[in-house]
């Protein structure tokens, strides 16, 4: 059953039901048969048509098309190639994998799988975040259930095709999210991020070509060989097909995890999915995208949230993690608490995101603590746009970019803070807890 | 050095997983701490020895993961987020109101070894704010008062 009345339920569409997770249940509701029919019916192109014709986008943030992706890696390899689930959700704001991984991971790996059918790969590995131990006790008894069916292993359905596939766990790195650092992780090193060219699908793990796709992605294979590519499309807006796992979190009302389609207006989601801000307030601000995106005020709520549309109003779909706040909400604290988060999750590796979002963090700790100085405001800018594009990975610019549009945004709140004047929202703020 | 049957068996699995030995790195390091509790220094040597690494190649690598540790945490280690959803729902209050509920500061442990308490980052439990981890399980929702109510249930769960 939907939460909401506007949801469309593609991925989620089993989370209801009694032992969702098992392959029983998964081979009662269409579970496999995308896989048997990628074997059987299809050839690796008419795969890879399919899914170009869904306009089916990579779901970790930055919205590739999947089909272009997977098409890169070259076919004739002396290196074996490999399939990299990244299940390494750290966007602060997005919780949707989880759900993917706990309530359906058949579905997970028979888009994996498809993915090995389509590169001619034959090993796999999902990289689950460390914190998520359970679910990696939930996905390893999948796994076992596969294999022992032969949905797994060698000769697969009797087709000739061989996959392995593994868990691997991180232990607590934000960094190991970005495709390169999670490669080295998965080398067992430090998340340190690799320079590109060459990208993964030419040169990834052991130094072999390597798919790496977020579990949102490959979940949503299998529905589209199923029902067909444009089947899929048809469900969202033009170059933004399908469903998206949105997470609706901060100031409000029913805060969770909700499957609607591509290009669902921003607005009604907050009003109706969300059921309105806490406390009848407004809204003041909201994060699109996970916490690497640029804020959006109340001015930007006719958005469709797709790709194009939110980054024409100047932001990001990215992980698909909305984050609300409302007009009581301190948006020079918000602003350094992100900071403070970037600067711990920094790997260290470029100095312009190491030095920057340390400087920030201090800077906008000053600002809000009351020691704020008029030139701050144009330092916080200046420290923020030297950070975009100077660095290997896109962690400083997932740092940088938001910090910007708080300061461009927000101006008069960062003004309320200087010299020595009090934080004029912390008598306000309320824990939004003590109400409930 | 040998670690538990169990454990012995799970870390043979994990290496058959990679085509190079160091990939057990960072899974065997973590399991073995569950085990453990920290890491030790002959831990360390072991694990480097197993996997043909070096010691110094080991400690960086150790040195990265927030999750990896060379001292020992309390039976339940109590990871708080004040990440930018739980921090619109309470989060640090709900870290405040930790602190002086166990009288621990950030990294400290209570002198019964019963508890320790950590500030931590997005744990992925953003819908369900403020929430926080003991070792691996998550608590959603929690206010202060059932914070109180779960440090009680876990006080009880020793004796």
């Amino acid at each position: 059953m939907p939460v909401s009345e506007h949801e469309v339920l593609v991925l989620t569409e089993r989370f209801d039901l009694p032992n969702s997770a098992s392959i029983d249940t998964y081979l009662g509701h269409d579970g496999y048969q995308a896989l048997e029919k990628s074997l059987k019916q299809m050839t690796p192109e008419s795969i890879l048509e399919e899914l170009k014709r869904s306009n089916l986008r990579g779901r970790g943030g930055a919205g590739f098309p999947t089909g272009m992706k997977w098409g890169f890696v070259p076919k004739e390899s002396p290196k074996p190639k490999y399939i990299v689930c990244n299940a390494d959700e750290s966007e602060p704001g997005t919780c949707k994998d989880r759900l993917l991984m706990e309530k359906d991971p058949h579905q997970l790996i028979e888009g994996i799988l498809i993915a090995g059918i389509v590169v001619g790969s034959h090993q796999g590995y999902i990289y689950v975040r460390g914190e998520y131990r359970y679910l990696l006790e939930i996905l390893d008894r999948a796994l076992e259930e596969a294999y022992a069916r032969g949905y797994l292993g060698k000769n697969i359905l009797g087709t000739g095709f061989d996959f392995e596939l593994a868990t691997h766990t991180g232990a607590g790195a934000y960094e190991c999210g970005e495709e390169s650092a999670l490669l080295e992780s998965l080398e067992g090193k430090r998340g340190i991020p690799r320079i590109r060219p060459p990208f993964p699908a030419v040169v990834g793990l052991y130094g072999g070509p390597t798919v790496l796709n977020n579990v949102e992605t490959f979940s949503a294979v299998p529905a589209i060989l199923r029902n067909g590519g444009e089947w899929y499309a048809q469900l969202g807006t033009p170059r933004n097909g399908g469903t998206r796992l949105f997470v609706l979190s901060g100031h409000v009302n029913r805060p969770g995890v909700y499957e609607l389609p591509m290009g669902f207006p921003l607005r009604k989601m907050i009003e109706e999915v969300g059921g309105g801000i806490l406390d009848g307030k407004k809204v003041k601000a909201v994060i699109p995208g996970g916490s690497s995106t640029p804020v959006l005020t109340a001015d930007a709520l006719d958005t469709p949230m797709d790709f194009d549309s939110v980054a024409k109003a100047g932001s990001m779909l990215g992980s698909g993690a909305v984050i609300m706040m409302h007009e009581d909400t301190c948006m020079v604290k918000v602003a350094l608490r992100l900071m403070q988060f970037y600067a711990h999750e920094s790997c260290g590796w470029c100095i312009p995101c190491r030095e920057g979002t340390d400087w920030l963090s201090k800077t906008l700790h000053r600002f809000h603590s009351g020691g704020g100085r008029d030139e701050d405001i144009g330092l916080v800018e200046h420290l923020a746009k030297n950070m975009l594009g100077r660095t290997f990975c896109p962690l400083g610019d997932a740092a940088a970019m938001p910090m910007i549009s708080f300061v461009q945004k927000f101006r008069e709140e960062f003004e309320m803070h200087l010299s020595g004047r009090p934080c004029p929202f912390e008598s306000k703020q309320e824990p939004a807890t003590a109400s409930r | 050095m040998q670690f538990s049957a169990q454990l012995e068996d799970k870390l043979k699995k994990l290496m058959r997983n990679y085509p190079i030995k160091r990939s057990s790195l960072i899974p065997m390091l973590l399991f073995v701490q569950d085990e453990q509790g920290f890491l030790r220094k002959e831990t360390i040597a072991e694990i480097a020895g197993r996997l043909e690494l070096t010691i110094p190649q080991v400690e960086e690598t150790i040195s990265y993961y927030s999750m990896l540790r060379k001292k020992p945490a309390g039976k339940y280690h109590l990871q708080v987020c004040t990440n930018i959803s739980c921090l619109l729902r309470g989060g640090e209050e709900l870290f405040e109101h930790a602190r002086k509920k166990l009288s621990l500061a950030p990294g400290e442990t209570t002198p019964d070894k019963l508890f320790s308490l950590e500030e931590v980052e997005c744990i992925g439990a953003c819908a369900w704010a403020p929430a926080i981890q003991v070792n691996y399980q998550f608590h959603h929702e929690l206010t202060p008062e059932r914070f109180d109510q779960l440090i009680g249930e876990l006080q009880r769960s020793r004796a």
